[in-house]
């Protein structure tokens, strides 16, 4: 029986920004990342800032190309895909940005901008195009009486939510997500990490977060990475990363995070 | 990263250097094709001539033939960029001489005039679109909102003949011109004074046209850096009002400013060619039109070279004030 | 002898374009005391940025405190003027902004921008300047004070950017220090440093701050006290090992409660998604009659929509604001 292959495998990747300056060696940001996301295994990718992650999922997304490497998204060659086929793929795989403000074009209103991939695929009718926004909306939380609302009149969460309902117009099976509770107060980073995974039964999705928290991608995700310097250190199993660290910057990242009386034992809620 | 503070100064003037290569390469790009478009454009000086029955087609001929103009188009440039060399930068058929010593009179006229009206604009702008950028919501917002936009609606044209009227109307003023009769034998003072009145009109006119848009750019840059963070932390440092406006606000409000600058001098030697033949302020405007009209092909070519030649130089001043001014342009040069 | 800092029933409105006022703050008082750091838990839109900026006297123009004294040292600063209280900002009482990245001027040396507020508040020549913002920088960690003197914002990582603001904030030795988030933007590794910073400077310096954070382990790390501000009221107030590992406000436990837990030293540990709490903050255009917290509170009576709850002290030292505990 052939096992499946993985959602996405990612094998030797680099990427080397040339050195722009004189006399300076270029920079590798990513030095070589092997990576395998199983479909339905939430996998989290924690390192802090030029670690090289938010490149990762760039060129996962193939915002940047990398420098050499493979990746693999359900078993088809990323690196090779160009026009049609590229943009089947862009459907697939949906990427959510840290500044939601910045990534919500201000002067659409709420509904455009959800219906915004379809319109651009030209898939169904207006009128079906608006009523799936709109059914995307409710399931993010944003009720539909507010479809005519501009993003600045909307809050931090609010914004994000959109996001979401529009990275899920296309159907997408892996979610990336960036940075994308840094920002948002801690009872609305709650709120979108159920909702999240309220979505991710019902809509058959796989997410990949990137973050430098490490309490909270602990709580979201099944296994972890950990970056430094262009490189995962160490990875696996939430449980056992965190119980049993074995590189020394895995170690560091957990003392490092903040402690209070009553952490280990939260209140009943 | 810090310590790389010579090395950034190294890399922006390799920078400047190339960017005034490439200035350079703009020249040359621009001679050749005001070259081209001018000879594509029909007929040449001696046209008129032509239509002429008491002339003969081959005195023509010969006219043409002695001035070089049935020379093939390359040596005719390459003559040209020779004459340039030598300082000539061609021959006038109309003036029957060289162009060199026709055209820097006239540039030093219109440089008075572009240089003064500038530098007030300037002056007006800055103070006036500071001080604006201060006052929200006001009557003063509001009024200066309101003039800002009648004046940039108003034409050039418009603006120099309802000085002039004004001129002319009231005596004040003289109504044109540069210098009244007699002005050789008046002493020096009288001369700069006579010259002062004179100005009075053309840079009235100018500046009205141009320091609006000024302020306005002014005054945008400097809200926006006056609603900075930083600007809110130098408050909450307690420092004095007029540090944080002038030694914070301003100079982080200066990048659109400086290019803005470097346009107002690219435009120092073009901008005023209306206004100087309304007036008949002799620059180099009414020269242009002149020459344009006669067809005298070199003299065309001049004052569009040294236009060309400040708007390249304009712009990198631009450049180098601009390096000079923001670190961080000085770090990803 | 007077509290270093007294806030009493602070309430400040904002006057939005056309009509009703929105709430910034609605009655709120504390104190702080010579050498004691008092902790400020709360989310965007409970009023902490405005409290801040209500104590420093730079409050936008479109802000009206409507009740209520701010005394420092005695001094109402609500009544003096603004020479006066310029006077005191960034030398007797200063300010860490968040986000240092925005808090310092992108065109100028860091340096300049600490040596500055020397020159504004004690005078002196160039050089003398110079090097008490040199000494400032040495005191917030620096190796190398001149390197990053000469150094332009862009050119610093996160960590030290902020460790440049603290510098600024610290320089004149101010009697009390307003932290606004200073942990927020920064990752894991550079906050820790800075809570360590924060910690030691707190011990050598015995500063007196009110630190607006939410993070928790910076609170439960310096602050003597912590307050929970919701609302534009304040909630709940105790140590942090009460207000941490027991609660007693139903946002303090929900708040608490969507906190994902910190990740042991060793040993395994339940894996727990953190608890949101439902619903959302009040519009403070909108302030309802009774408990602001009252929609979205799992414990709701019927007394909480008729009227605001008093500040009851069911315990030393502990004060909550809910009608769970009295009233």
């Amino acid at each position: 029986m052939e096992a499946e292959p993985p959602l996405l495998h990612v094998r030797g990747l680099t990427k080397t920004y040339a050195g722009r300056r004189r006399g300076r060696p270029a920079v590798p940001a990513l030095a070589g990342i092997d990576l395998q996301i199983t479909s339905g295994t939430d996998l989290a990718l924690v390192g802090q800032s030029g670690s090289g992650k938010s490149t990762l999922a760039r060129c996962i997304v193939r915002l940047e190309e990398p420098t050499s490497g493979e990746i693999r998204f359900e078993g088809a060659d990323l690196l090779a895909l160009r026009g049609r086929r590229l943009l089947a793929f862009r459907e697939r795989i949906q990427l959510i940005l840290q500044d939601s403000a910045a990534a919500l074009d201000p002067r659409m209103s709420a509904l455009d901008i959800v219906s915004e991939p379809l319109d651009v695929l030209g898939r169904g009718g207006r009128i079906d195009r608006h009523r799936r926004a709109l059914e995307l909306m409710e399931t993010v939380g944003i009720p539909s009486g507010w479809a005519e609302r501009r993003p600045r009149e909307l809050s931090g969460g609010q914004r994000q939510r959109l996001a979401i309902a529009r990275a899920l117009t296309l159907a997408p099976r892996l979610l990336i997500l960036d940075e994308a509770f840094s920002g948002l107060d801690v009872s609305i980073q709650a709120q979108i990490a159920g909702l999240l995974q309220d979505l991710k039964a019902r809509h058959a999705l796989t997410y990949l977060y990137i973050s430098h928290d490490l309490a909270l991608m602990g709580a979201l995700a099944d296994e972890v990475a950990i970056m430094f310097e262009g490189r995962i250190v160490e990875h696996g199993d939430v449980a056992r990363v965190f119980g049993d660290p074995r590189h020394a910057h895995t170690r560091a990242l957990i003392a490092a995070s903040p402690r209070w009386p009553g952490a280990a034992a939260p209140p009943a809620p | 990263m810090a310590g790389g503070g010579r090395a950034a100064g190294a890399l922006a003037l390799a920078t400047l250097a190339r960017r005034a290569l490439h200035a350079l390469l703009l020249l040359i790009g621009v001679s050749l094709l005001s070259f081209l478009l001018l000879e594509l454009a029909p007929g040449d000086y001696f046209s008129e001539m032509r239509l002429d029955p008491r002339v003969s087609e081959a005195t023509v001929r010969e006219l043409r033939a002695r001035y070089g103009l049935d020379r093939p188009l390359p040596e005719r440039y390459l003559r040209w960029l020779a004459s340039i060399a030598r300082g000539e930068m061609g021959y006038s058929f109309a003036y029957g001489q060289p162009v060199g010593p026709l055209l820097w009179p006239r540039v030093r006229n219109t440089l008075l005039l572009t240089g003064t009206s500038t530098a007030l604009a300037w002056l007006l702008a800055l103070p006036l679109g500071a001080w604006w950028a201060t006052r929200r919501r006001g009557p003063a917002d509001a009024g200066l909102a309101g003039l800002t936009a009648l004046l940039l609606a108003l034409p050039d044209l418009v603006l120099v003949l309802g000085l002039l009227l004004l001129a002319v109307r009231t005596g004040w003023l003289p109504a044109g011109g540069m210098v009244s009769l007699g002005h050789e034998q008046m002493p020096w003072g009288a001369r700069m004074r006579d010259v002062a009145l004179h100005l009075v009109v053309p840079v009235t006119a100018l500046v009205m046209g141009t320091a609006p848009m000024l302020v306005r750019y002014v005054r945008a840059g400097l809200a926006d850096a006056l609603d900075a963070p930083f600007v809110t932390a130098a408050r909450a440092h307690g420092l004095p009002e007029r540090r944080v406006v002038f030694w914070h606000a301003l100079p982080a409000a200066a990048n659109p400013l400086i290019s803005l600058f470097g346009l107002s001098l690219a435009g120092l030697l073009s901008t005023s060619l209306l206004v100087e033949v309304v007036v008949s302020w002799p620059g180099l405007g009414p020269l242009l039109l002149e020459a344009i009209l006669a067809r005298d092909f070199y003299l065309v070519l001049g004052p569009v070279l040294a236009s060309t030649l400040l708007l390249a130089g304009g712009n990198l001043l631009a450049d180098a004030l601009l390096l000079a001014v923001d670190p961080r342009i000085r770090s990803d040069a | 002898m007077p509290a270093l800092l007294e806030v009493c029933d602070l309430a400040v409105h904002h006057v939005g374009d056309g009509g009703r006022p929105a709430v910034a703050l609605d009655g709120v008082s504390l104190e702080v005391s010579e050498g004691e750091v008092v902790g400020l838990l709360g989310e965007s839109g409970c009023g902490k940025t405005t409290l801040l900026l209500a104590i420093l006297g730079l409050l936008p123009d479109s802000a009206r405190v409507v009740r209520g004294t701010i005394r420092f040292r005695g001094r109402d600063l609500l009544a003096a003027d603004e020479p006066e209280r310029r006077g005191l900002r960034g030398s007797r009482i200063s300010i860490i902004l968040q986000e240092p990245a925005l808090a310092l001027n992108p065109v100028r040396r860091a340096g300049a921008q600490v040596a500055e507020i020397v020159q504004a508040h004690r005078g002196g020549s160039g050089r003398r300047c110079r090097e008490e913002a040199l000494s400032a920088l040495a005191e917030v960690g620096f190796s190398e004070p001149g390197r990053i003197y000469d150094s332009y914002p862009h050119e610093l990582s996160g960590g030290q950017r902020q460790r440049v603001v603290i510098a600024q904030a610290l320089v004149c030795r101010p009697a009390l220090v307003l932290a606004d988030e200073p942990t927020a933007s920064l990752d894991t590794t550079a906050q820790a440093e800075l809570r360590a910073l924060l910690q030691e400077l707190q011990g050598r310096l015995n500063l007196s701050m009110l630190l607006v954070s939410h993070d928790l382990g910076a609170l439960a790390a310096i602050a003597r006290r912590v307050l929970v501000m919701y609302a534009g009221r304040l909630v709940e107030a105790g140590t942090p090992a009460d207000v941490f590992a027991g609660p007693l406000h139903p946002y303090s436990r929900g708040l608490l409660a969507a906190l994902p837990p910190p990740p042991p030293r060793a040993g395994l540990w339940p894996r727990r998604l953190p608890t949101p709490i439902a619903g959302s903050p009040p519009d403070p255009a909108s302030v309802p009659e009774g408990c602001a917290f009252e929609p979205r509170c799992p414990d709701r009576l019927p007394a909480c929509v008729e009227r605001a709850p008093r500040e009851e002290q069911p315990a030393e030292g502990r004060r909550v604001r809910c009608f769970k505990y009295g009233g």
